[in-house]
Order: C-alpha cells, then structure tokens, then sequence
C-alpha cells in the first residue's frame, strides 16, 4: 500500500533568487495517519501543503500522493481541501447545503443537477458534522464554529481519502476549537481517512494527534507531542 | 404600444435582456468583478465604432471586442500579469480611446452611434432580435447546465483547484457570458449602462434572498421587471430606455432593503 503523502528532499522558494520558504524536506505519512503540522506564520506550512495537494511545483525534490506524482495526481476529486478561512462574498446568502453540495463537484459531474446517490452523501456529510437541522440556513446565521463545520461537511462530501485542513480554527472560539477537535478526532476513526490539521498552534488536537510536524522552513520536529521540546511548545515563537 | 413594431421588438429582445444581464451579473458580482461589465462595455463601444469604420453590423463587431475584452482580463487576472483592478483599469482606458479614435476617424458621431452608448427602442432590427434571442437563450442555458459547477467555483475557488475542476476554463465561460450580454444588451439599454443592469438586480435580490439558487432567481425576476416597465416608462415619457431601466433596478435595491430592514426591527 502506498503512502499517503511522500515528500523527498522538498526545497522550495517563490520566484527565481528569492529565498527558500522550504529546504530539504522529507516527509512521509501512511494511509489513515491524523498528523498535526504546526508551525509559526510564514514557516513554509501553507507552502508544505501546497505541494502535497499538486498545487506548487517543488523546486528540487520530488512530492508523491497515493504513489503518483503531486502535481499529476489522477484522483482529485478524492482529496478533501479546507482552505485557509474560504472567502465568502459578505452578501451571498448560500445555505450549508449549497457549500456542502459544492463539495460533490469533481466527484458528481460538473453539469445539470446532482444525482440522488450524490444529493444522499451531500446529507449524510452535513449530518455527519451535527448540522443537519441547519441544513437549509443560511451560512451567515451560524456561528463561526458552525460555518466551520459546514466548510468540513463540504470537504467530506468529496469521500476523501486525504483531508487537509488548513488554518482551520481561525476565529474559532475555544469551545468550538474543541468541539472541532473532537469532531475531526470522530470522523478520523469512524471514515479511516488520512488528516492532516495544520495550524500555527496545535492545543486544540494535542491530545488527539499521536504525529506532530514542526515546520520551520525544514521540518524541526517529527514525533508525538508529548516529546516535544517545551521551548518548541508554543511553534509561534519557535527559533531555531 | 404593442401596436407598433418597434416597440414589440424591443420588449422581445428587452425580455431576454433582462433575464440574462442578471444571471450572468450573479457569479460577477460574488466574485467581486462587478465592475468588469463596464470594462467590457468600453471595450464593446472601440468595436462598435470599428463596425462603422469598416461598414461591417456593429452589433457584430461589438458582440466580438466584448467576447475578446473579457476573455482578455480573465487571462491577464489568471496569468497574474496584472492584478484585477489593474487589468480593468487597462480594459477601460483601452476600450474608450481606441472607440473615441475609431468613431473619429469613421465621423460616426451621430445619433445612432448614442443609440448604443445609451440605448434607444427606436433601433432593435428584427436582426437585432434575432441575434439577441440566439445569444440570450444559449447564454441562459449555459448558465442552467452549468450553474452547480460556476456556483461551486464561486464559493472555494480553491478547493474546485484541488478537487481537479477545471476553475480557469469555467471563469473564462464566465467571461465569455459578460461579453455576450454586454453584446447583446447594447441596443436596448446602452454600452454605458449595461453593467448596471448585470449588477443592481443581484444586489437588490441579495438582501432579502434566503440561498443562492433564490438570489438568482430573485435577480432574475427584477432584471426582467426593470426591463419591461422601464422600456413601458420609456415610451410614454419620451425617455432613453437605458436610463429609466437602470433607476428602476436601483428603485428595487431601495424596496429589498427597506424589506430587510424592516425584517430586522
């Protein structure tokens, strides 16, 4: 069974003699791993992920997903994407629904309307992250905890096998940052699908996640989280 | 009114006008593009004006510059060449000096050449309506079999990126749609205020919308209203239709607001 993501000494910088965001990384994460990288802002995180998902060309190096090259992978439509905070035009009043039915796209055809197969997994991801009774409001009505959610439902109905989630307790209240964690702990165990959570602070799923990365241009830490330096403790304020 | 062929003409082609400007305004406007209607309309006026220069339909020509302007700033936008606001800045000045020194050189500066800067239901040709209605049709039925797939791009263009739906392909289609509209709108209710039209209705029917698909609609049925009263006002007050359409999608923005503030209390 390949590996989930592959990464062989990954070096990476925006434009030609502009410095390097990431340098000689190697990264590898098996099939159903939930790994947490972490990291200050401007580390190379988003950067990391960017290649993972194909959507930047590493400079040197290569970057496999399920054993394919990144950039040419031929399952799209089963890697789940939350990105950073998505943007949402303040006056679009689209229900949860539409987001999580936008999530169906790759996988159920870009033209006319959804199958019915498609409409019941659209359902079964909205119920599976508790907003079933929301379903049909409008995303400005929920909580910011709650139009999260909806944002992971969107994800999920693509049947992922890889779900990245990017940032995804910005402005997120404590409360919901753990009701969050434990839904993604839920879904990690109940749908066998490799996560990767990352974020420039990583309380929330500590004591979910049995991987931490630290990211710092080059990765500083691989390991369970209660190995962690306790000066790495708080990756925002990391030097190295 | 009806009496007259002119004016049957003009509520045919005004008709689609209305339901089209709209959907396509729909995915500009949530993508933060409202104003490249109007990049595009200056773009459509230089190929008006070269349609009078070398005797071609400026329906035609203008239906051509405006397709190619849009695709044109979607490109420059994509390949980051420019950032947005600079490639409409570029479409703008371009489009407008290139039609001023067209219609100069053509001496085509009469009252037809205003008929499409601001509209006029003296001058839908059964032609004219002919293309119109083509155009108009293909263009709703576009955006009715591919609504889910430019909706969904609309809300995470991001996420479409990795899922492997092809974003840049469905904003070119969108593009391509403004050009058409622009086009195919000109005779009815100007080149200078066609964009109004794409964008009032869907801001209108957003403040008391409950979804997107109803946003839609709702912009839809205001494009249309705004479209049949204002060419109705037009021809009993003796006024330019393109002026009294768009202050009566803006008369719709006041009402939906009042409603939703009303709402609110």
């Amino acid at each position: 069974m390949p590996l989930a993501v592959e990464l062989s000494g990954v070096s990476f910088s925006y434009g030609r003699g502009a410095p390097p965001v990431l340098a000689g990384v190697d990264l590898a994460i098996d099939q159903g791993e939930f790994v947490a990288i972490a990291g200050p802002n401007g580390g190379g995180k988003t950067t990391l992920v960017r290649i993972v998902l194909g959507l930047e060309e590493p400079a040197s190096g290569s970057a496999l997903l399920f054993g394919e090259p990144a950039g040419r992978f031929s399952r799209r439509a089963t890697l789940g994407y939350l990105p950073q905070r998505p943007y949402l035009a303040a006056e679009v009043p689209a229900t949860v629904r539409e987001i999580v039915a936008a999530g169906r796209l790759a996988a159920g055809g870009l033209f006319g309307p959804l199958r019915r197969r498609d409409r019941a997994i659209v359902d079964e991801a909205i119920a599976r992250v508790g907003l079933a009774a929301q379903a049909d409001s409008p995303l400005a009505r929920l909580s910011g905890g709650q139009q999260q959610r909806a944002f992971i439902a969107k994800a999920l109905a693509a049947e992922p096998s890889l779900l990245v989630l990017d940032e995804p307790t910005t402005g997120v209240d404590v409360d919901a940052q753990e009701a969050l964690a434990e839904l993604l702990h839920r879904l990690h165990h109940d749908l066998r699908v490799t996560v990767l959570y990352v974020s420039h602070e990583f309380g929330a799923v500590e004591h979910i996640v049995k991987r931490l990365v630290l990211v710092r241009g080059r990765i500083v830490f691989d390991g369970p989280p209660s190995e962690l330096p306790g000066r790495w403790h708080d990756p925002s304020h990391v030097h190295v | 009114m009806f009496d007259l062929e002119f004016m049957r003409l003009a509520f045919a082609a005004g008709a689609i006008v209305g339901l089209l400007a709209p959907a396509v305004g729909f995915f500009l406007v949530q993508r933060r593009m409202s104003l490249i209607g109007d990049g595009i309309g200056h773009t459509a006026f230089a190929g008006v004006a070269f349609g009078y220069l070398v005797g071609i339909s400026p329906v035609l020509t203008g239906l051509v510059a405006a397709v190619g302007g849009a695709v044109g700033v979607e490109w420059l936008r994509t390949r980051r060449t420019a950032a947005g606001d600079q490639a409409l800045a570029l479409l703008f000045y371009t489009g407008i000096a290139a039609g001023v020194v067209l219609v100069s050189a053509a001496g085509a500066l009469n009252a037809d050449l205003f008929a499409f800067l601001f509209g006029s239901i003296l001058t839908v040709t059964r032609g004219d309506l002919v293309l119109v209605a083509v155009l108009g049709l293909v263009g709703l039925a576009t955006i009715g079999l591919a609504y889910r797939a430019l909706a969904g791009v609309v809300l995470d263009e991001e996420g479409a990126r990795v899922a492997g739906v092809p974003v840049g392909l469905l904003n070119v289609l969108v593009s391509g749609l403004a050009g058409v509209t622009i086009a195919v709108s000109m005779r009815i209710v100007g080149i200078l205020l066609i964009a109004a039209l794409m964008v009032l209705p869907v801001i209108a029917a957003s403040r008391v919308a409950w979804s997107m698909r109803s946003t839609l609609v709702l912009a839809m049925g205001i494009g249309l209203a705004s479209v049949l009263v204002g060419l109705t006002v037009s021809y009993y007050g003796d006024l330019a239709p393109g002026g009294s359409i768009v202050l009566l999608a803006s008369a719709a923005f006041v009402a939906t607001s009042l409603v939703r503030a009303f709402r609110s209390a």
